[in-house]
């Protein structure tokens, strides 16, 4: 049965305008980014105006954002690939050999996502502080590897699980070791579901913000916290943290969009296909 | 311990527990020693402004903790913050999830749009609530209130835990939308048609085959989102700073403010005890639901 061209017409103009106001606050952060801090904060609000790159230009000059940007690359990228080589053995081990007690494993791993930071945070400060990690990359980058690492490993089994057995089995009979298996047949077969897993974490590495704030003064902060300042009352720099905040989301959301599919089945463990 | 539990299988010959070690070697640490250290804490007095009142404190924390009034109005402010914007999200995301699965121009493309918060970082979308949009003055609301001749509301002073709940639930939309969305293309086009023929009009198709199919979609949505919602921090430290007063004080926030701001490492180690046991009870219900995954 096909729908009427009126029922076409009524349901594309509801979700459009859905869309648009999901859509709306980070339109407007974009539009305002291309605006003067005068016309920033006029009324009634300017739709149209000159753009000008001064807001972006302003903020590349200043040393300080490529510092907190490369902090962010440097953590997030840094955490993600210490993750992956980490997890992929024991996601590989996991889906490949389960034994009886690998789906308590795996429950186990996941559970430990589940203590909330702030219930951690005093020992995990005084820890920082005593090791001498306050404020450092290095020190980040190790938590967010822990803090990553269940999801890491749930993900690459997910995706690990859904390989057809019999491929290795076949391998397995022409005198192919489990290195040899994994490296020339898992690996590249595989390789979609390990990137969109290596791309969630950078995701979730790049908007965390409860450690990133706790555990950072300047040296190893990252867009997160670096944003974050921009909330003190000092006056209204209203385009300038909009140019900052599109600079900083910008590449995650498109990393974001290129994997949707796959996040899915990421964020929700498979359980919904 | 656990490692010990993954025997060498018969047959195949294949160790695998160094490939397992790494990854349970470094979550066994990372579970056991900050928490160990937080029990611990919790039992101490350990004030960085009394640094000459120290040793065991015994339950004086937790009592403390208890009879502050300061945390009743935080854990409910802590639930009514998820309850609000899980039922906000759900009920968005089953709308959302539904117009998206309608033959609509443009599909994929509004599909992108919507689901783009999710992947705004939490400071970012704070502040571009708190100012852009919802800034008493200069604010785009503020503006469209005063066209209207609409009395301004101060979004932060005025109904500081609604403007909360607000920027969260614009975050956590996207996420439900497109789990919803994804389960309901999984949905038997063929059912659909069947109950169509039988008379079933849009409504009815909604109650009985719909929201049915999306049940354990909605259910893993409710779960996974607790989790976060329960530690909400960015977002109130960013915007509100709990206030006015503590009309916006969440449980974590509660705890950030014992710990950095009063320097009561004791007594913030309690509240984080409380916090565990909390997110805890949550998560015995998400690992059971999530469990049930690995059946199939």
């Amino acid at each position: 049965m096909r729908p009427s061209l009126r029922y076409r017409m009524i349901v594309t103009a509801l979700c459009w305008l859905m869309t648009f106001l999901l859509f709306f606050p980070i339109l407007w952060m974009a539009i305002t980014a291309f605006k003067t801090e005068q016309q920033a904060i006029a009324a009634p609000p300017l739709l149209f105006f000159r753009p000008t790159l001064g807001n972006f230009e302003e903020i590349l000059d200043s040393a300080d954002y490529l510092h907190f940007f490369a902090n962010s690359i440097i953590v997030s990228v840094g955490s993600t690939l210490a993750g992956i080589v980490i997890g992929l053995p024991a996601a590989y081990a996991l889906a490949f050999f389960p034994g009886k007690r690998s789906k308590d494993l795996l429950v186990w791993m996941l559970s430990t996502k589940m203590m909330p930071a702030v219930g951690v945070l005093v020992p995990m400060y005084l820890m920082f502080q005593y090791l001498g990690l306050l404020d450092s990359r290095i020190g980040l980058l190790g938590l967010y590897t822990l803090v990553n690492l269940p999801i890491i490993v749930w993900m690459l089994f997910t995706f690990f699980k859904d390989v057809p057995k019999e491929i290795l089995e076949a391998a397995r009979m022409d005198g192919a070791g489990p290195l040899k298996q994994f490296v020339m047949l898992l690996l590249p077969m595989t390789m979609p579901g390990i990137a969109s897993t290596a791309l969630l974490s950078i995701i979730l590495s790049w908007n965390e913000a409860f450690w990133s704030i706790n555990l950072t003064v300047t040296q190893a902060t990252p867009l997160t916290a670096f944003i974050a300042r921009f909330s003190s009352p000092e006056g209204l720099f209203w385009a300038k943290l909009s140019a900052a905040s599109l600079m900083a989301i910008g590449p995650i959301l498109v990393f974001g969009w290129l994997t949707q599919r796959q996040l899915v089945r990421g964020l929700t463990f498979g359980a919904v296909k | 311990m656990a490692i010990s539990m993954i025997s060498r299988r018969k047959g195949v010959g294949v160790d695998t527990r160094p490939l397992l070690a790494p990854s349970v070697i470094l979550l066994l640490v990372w579970m056991i020693v900050p928490l160990a250290m937080t029990i611990w804490f919790s039992f101490q007095y350990y004030n960085l402004n009394y640094l000459d009142q120290t040793g065991f404190a015994g339950f004086d924390n937790y009592q403390y903790l208890l009879e502050d009034p300061g945390l009743a109005k935080a854990i409910l402010n802590t639930i009514i913050l998820v309850v609000s914007v899980l039922a906000i999200s759900v009920v968005v995301g089953v709308i959302g999830a539904v117009l998206l699965d309608q033959p609509v121009w443009g599909r994929g493309l509004a599909r992108l749009f919507c689901i783009a918060p999710f992947f705004v970082m939490p400071t970012v979308s704070a502040l571009v609530w708190k100012n852009l949009l919802m800034h008493p003055v200069n604010g785009l609301f503020a503006w469209i209130s005063r066209s209207l001749g609409l009395p301004v509301i101060d979004w932060m002073s005025d109904l500081p835990l609604a403007s909360v709940i607000i920027i969260v639930a614009w975050q956590w939309i996207p996420f439900a939308l497109l789990i919803l969305l994804t389960s309901l293309q999984s949905l038997d086009r063929d059912q659909i048609e069947a109950a169509r023929m039988d008379g079933a009009n849009g409504l009815r198709l909604f109650v009985y085959i719909t929201l049915p199919h999306l049940y354990r979609a909605i259910t893993i949505v409710v779960m996974i989102e607790t989790i976060f919602l329960l530690s909400v921090f960015a977002e109130i430290l960013v915007t509100t700073v709990g206030g006015p007063g503590d009309a916006s004080t969440t449980l974590p926030y509660l705890i950030y403010k014992t710990a950095l701001l009063d320097n009561d490492i004791g007594g913030a180690s309690a509240g984080g005890m409380l916090a565990v046991v909390l997110a805890n009870i949550v998560a015995v219900f998400l690992v059971r639901t999530i469990s049930h995954t690995l059946e199939d």
